[in-house]
C-alpha cells in the first residue's frame, strides 16, 4: 500500500522551502475569504464618521487644492494648458492608490498578527485584498476626476482624451503590483527588522516627489537635467506621466519608459512574492 | 527512564493513516531579537552559501522551562513521531511548556518545524482561534461570514449552516449588532458557534476554549464529544484535563519537554503522565534547612504501609526534623494539597492546632493524623512549609515536596464503593432516609 500512498498526500508541512510554493488552487478554495476581507475593509474604515464615504473624496480634493495653491500659484509650475487642478486631481488620485497599497501592504505581517498566529489561510489573500479594497476607493476617486473633468471641459478648457485611454486599467493594474510587490518586500523584512517601519513613512512622501506627481516629467528634465535620472528612472513617474497623457492629452508616452515599467514591476513583484513566501512560514517566531 | 515507549498492540481496525508526523522538532531563540540578529543570519547564509549546516542547528538545550539556559536557542520540541488513523481521537497531554502548543502550531500551519515534516490526507482546521479576526464594526452576522472563511469554509457553506449557528450561539437578538457592543461572553459564544460547524477532515481541539458561562461550557464540552465521537471525525485533543482525554481519546501520547516520553492507549498514557509527575519529586533526606534537616517524610495508610490512600480510612503524614537550636526556635508546620489542575484543595496546618509547644529534644516527629479521608480519588501534590513563628522566617517551602494518590475506598461504611467519575471535589457525610 506504501507507493500508492505515498502520492495520495493532500499536502506536507515541511522544513524545506521551496523557492516559489504558490498553491493557486488553495487561493480559489479561499476566494470567499478575499471578497470578505475586501468588505470589511471598505465597509469599516469610515464607520460611525459623520461624513462616512465622502472622505474618500474629500482627501484627494484638498490635496489637489493645496497643491493647485502652493506648486502652481505660488511655485509657478507650468502645467501647459491643462488646468493645473486638474493636473494635481489626477496625479494625486493615481499616486494615493499606490501610496496606500504601498503603506497597508508592508504592515500586512504586523497588522494581523493575531490571526497570522492561530489560523492559516494563504497569507497572499490580505495584501491581495488591500489592492482591491484600495481599487475600489481609487475608482470612487475617478468619479470625482471625472465630474470635475466634465466641468472643465464644459468650460472649454483645452483638455482631450487621448485613444490609449483604452490602455488606462492596465497602466492602474500596474501601479497596483507595485505597490503590492514592493509592500510584500518591505512586509517581510519588517518582521526581523522593526527600523524598516521607520523608513516607509518617510520614504513614501519622499518618493512622492521624485514621481512627477506636482510636476511634468519634462519640467525636471528642462530645470534639473543632472539629478533628471532620479525621476528617469522611476517606474512610478512613468506609470504617472503616462496616466496624465491618457486622461489629459499632456505630457509625454514612450515605449521605452512603459517597457521599462512593466519589466521593473514584474521584476519587484516576483521578488516580493519569493520573500513573502518564505517569511509567511516562520514570520511568527520572530515578529 | 526517559525513553519508556510501549507502543499500542491493539488491533487497528482501520488502517488508513491520515496524518503522519515524521521526525518533527523546532527550535526557538531565546531572548531578545536584537541586534545579534543580523550576525547570526548572515553566518546562517554564509554556511548556505557553502552548502553547509545551519551552525545554530546543532546548539539548543532540551526545552525545560526551570533550569537557566546555557545556549541561545533551545528545542522547544525534539523528534516527535507520530501516526493518526481516520477516525482516530488522539490526545496530547504535557505539562505546560511541553511543546503542546509549539506542535498545535505546527500541525495548524502557523509556522513550520525546524526539521522534519507533517503529511496528511485531509484538511486540517484547529477550534483554538476563537474570536481572532472578529472585527468590532462589523454586526454578528457579518463576523460569523468572516471568521468562516478565514476558518476556511466557503460562503455557501456558512449560509447553509447560518440559522443553526446563530442559534447555537445563542445571540438571536443581537445578530445584527456591532460586534464591539457584544460582552466577551456573547463574543466567545458567537466564535465557537461558527468554529464547532466546520467540517475539516482532521479537527484540532484545544480544551482550553471552553470558556464562557457554565451554561455554554456544558453546551461546548457536549459540542466536542459530538464532533469527536459522533461524526468518527478524526480530532487532535489538547488537554490537561485527564478526565476529559480519559473521555473522549482512543490513544494518547505525552509530551515532556519537548520530547514525547509516551505513545499508547489512553489509560496508560494517563497513569504515565500521572507517574510521571511522582517520579519528578526525588527527595533524598537529610534535605538541609536553615536551622536544621529534614530527616524523613512520610505518607502512611491505615495499616501504617508507605502506599496508596484509601478514600473513608485514616492516613497520617509524618515528618521528622532535626533542629539545631530547639530552645529559640517555634515550629510551624503546614502541608497543601494540590489536584492536577494545580489548584489548592486542602490545608493542614499546625498553626490552627494547640502543638505549638517547644521541646527541648532535637530531633521532632511531627505527626498529622486525618482520622477519615475524605479525598476524592485521584493523585494530589503536597505541598510542604516549615516556618519558625518566633522569627517569621521560611525555613522550607516546596509544593511539591510530595504525591499522594487516593484510592477510592468504604467512605459511607456501606460497601458500596464510589466511582472514581462524578464524584466531586468534597465528599460530604450523608444519611438518608425516605418518609
Amino acid at each position: 500500500m506504501s507507493k500508492l500512498n505515498e502520492e495520495s498526500w493532500l499536502y506536507t508541512i515541511s522544513s524545506k522551502k521551496k523557492l516559489i510554493d504558490f498553491n493557486f488552487k488553495e487561493i480559489w478554495h479561499y476566494r470567499d475569504l478575499l471578497v470578505l476581507f475586501v468588505k470589511r475593509d471598505v465597509v469599516t474604515l469610515y464607520k460611525q464618521t459623520v461624513l462616512g464615504p465622502l472622505w474618500y473624496v474629500i482627501q484627494p480634493l484638498f490635496t489637489a487644492l493645496t497643491f493647485t495653491l502652493i506648486f502652481n500659484k505660488v511655485a509657478n509650475i507650468e502645467t501647459g494648458t491643462v488646468p493645473p487642478f486638474l493636473f494635481n486631481l489626477a496625479g494625486i488620485s493615481i499616486w494615493n492608490y499606490f501610496s496606500t497599497c504601498l503603506t497597508a501592504t508592508s504592515d500586512t505581517f504586523k497588522s494581523n498578527e493575531a490571526i497570522f498566529g492561530k489560523v492559516y489561510f494563504p497569507r497572499i489573500i490580505v495584501p491581495l485584498s488591500i489592492i482591491l479594497s484600495n481599487l475600489l476607493k481609487f475608482g470612487i476617486q475617478l468619479l470625482i476626476f471625472i465630474a470635475f473633468y466634465i466641468y472643465y471641459y464644459s468650460n472649454d478648457a483645452a483638455i482631450a482624451v487621448d485613444s490609449s485611454i483604452i490602455f488606462f486599467p492596465f497602466i492602474i493594474l500596474l501601479m497596483g503590483l507595485l505597490g503590492l510587490g514592493i509592500g510584500m518586500i518591505i512586509s517581510s523584512l519588517v518582521t526581523k527588522y522593526r527600523d524598516l517601519k521607520f523608513l516607509v513613512g518617510f520614504g513614501v512622501q519622499l518618493l512622492m516627489y521624485v514621481s512627477a506627481v506636482m510636476y511634468p516629467l519634462a519640467l525636471m528634465r528642462d530645470k534639473l537635467p543632472n539629478i533628471a535620472w532620479v525621476v528617469e528612472y522611476n517606474p512610478l513617474a512613468y506609470i504617472i506621466e503616462t496616466s496624465r497623457f491618457m486622461l489629459l492629452g499632456t505630457g509625454s508616452i514612450n515605449g521605452f519608459g512603459i517597457t521599462y515599467t512593466v519589466l521593473i514591476t514584474f521584476l519587484i513583484l516576483f521578488f516580493g512574492i519569493i520573500i513573502f513566501n518564505r517569511t509567511e512560514k516562520t514570520f511568527i517566531d520572530t515578529v | 527512564m526517559r525513553t519508556k515507549q510501549i507502543t499500542n498492540n491493539e488491533p487497528r481496525t482501520t488502517m488508513s493513516v491520515i496524518l503522519k508526523a515524521e521526525n518533527i522538532s523546532k527550535q526557538y531563540r531565546l531572548g531578545l531579537v536584537g541586534t545579534g540578529t543580523i550576525s547570526h543570519d548572515l553566518n546562517r547564509w554564509w554556511a548556505r552559501m557553502r552548502g553547509k549546516e545551519d551552525p545554530y542547528l546543532k546548539v539548543g538545550a532540551v526545552n525545560d522551562r526551570s533550569t537557566k539556559a546555557d545556549s541561545d536557542y533551545v528545542w522547544a520540541l525534539k523528534a516527535i513521531n507520530f501516526e493518526v488513523q481516520k477516525g482516530e481521537v488522539l490526545g496530547i497531554i504535557g505539562k505546560n511548556g511541553a511543546g503542546k502548543s509549539t506542535l498545535l502550531k505546527i500541525l495548524s500551519r502557523v509556522t513550520i518545524p525546524t526539521t522534519g515534516e507533517i503529511k496528511t490526507r485531509g484538511r486540517i482546521a484547529s477550534l483554538l482561534e476563537v474570536g481572532t479576526g472578529f472585527h468590532p464594526e462589523l454586526t454578528g452576522r457579518e463576523n460569523m461570514y468572516l471568521n468562516g472563511a478565514i476558518l476556511g469554509m466557503s460562503k455557501a457553506e456558512i449560509k447553509a449552516k447560518e440559522t443553526e449557528i446563530i442559534e447555537f450561539s445563542g445571540c438571536q437578538r443581537y445578530v445584527d449588532t456591532p460586534v464591539k457592543r457584544y460582552s466577551s461572553g456573547m463574543r466567545v459564544r458567537l466564535a465557537f458557534a461558527v468554529a464547532a460547524f466546520l467540517e475539516p477532515d482532521i479537527l484540532i481541539i484545544d480544551e482550553v476554549l471552553a470558556v464562557g458561562d457554565a451554561e455554554f461550557q456544558k453546551k461546548a464540552i457536549g459540542k466536542m464529544q459530538d464532533i469527536s465521537k459522533g461524526d468518527g471525525r478524526t480530532v487532535l485533543f489538547v488537554s490537561h484535563n485527564m478526565a476529559a482525554v480519559k473521555n473522549l481519546c482512543t490513544r494518547a501520547i505525552v509530551l515532556e519537554n519537548g520530547t514525547s516520553v509516551f505513545e499508547g492507549g489512553t489509560e496508560d498514557a494517563v497513569s504515565f503522565y500521572l507517574r510521571k509527575k511522582e517520579n519528578v519529586i526525588d527527595n533524598s533526606f537529610p534535605i538541609e534547612l536553615d536551622k536544621g534537616n529534614i530527616l524523613d517524610f512520610n505518607i502512611l495508610d491505615f495499616k501504617r504501609n508507605n502506599s496508596n490512600l484509601l478514600l473513608g480510612e485514616k492516613c497520617s503524614l509524618e515528618l521528622k526534623l532535626e533542629i539545631k537550636d530547639p530552645k529559640s526556635t517555634k515550629i510551624n508546620i503546614r502541608y497543601q494539597l494540590f489536584d492536577n489542575n494545580e489548584k489548592l484543595i486542602t490545608t493542614l496546618n499546625t498553626y490552627h492546632h494547640d502543638v505549638n509547644k517547644i521541646l527541648e529534644t532535637k530531633i521532632q516527629s511531627f505527626i498529622c493524623d486525618i482520622p477519615n479521608l475524605k479525598l476524592s480519588p485521584g493523585f494530589y501534590d503536597v505541598g510542604l512549609q516549615i516556618l519558625d513563628l518566633n522569627t517569621k522566617h521560611v525555613l522550607f517551602q516546596n509544593d511539591k515536596f510530595s504525591e499522594v494518590v487516593v484510592e477510592t475506598g468504604d467512605v459511607f461504611k456501606t460497601g458500596k464503593l464510589p466511582s472514581k467519575q462524578n464524584l466531586g471535589v468534597f465528599i460530604s457525610e450523608q444519611s438518608w432516609e425516605i418518609k
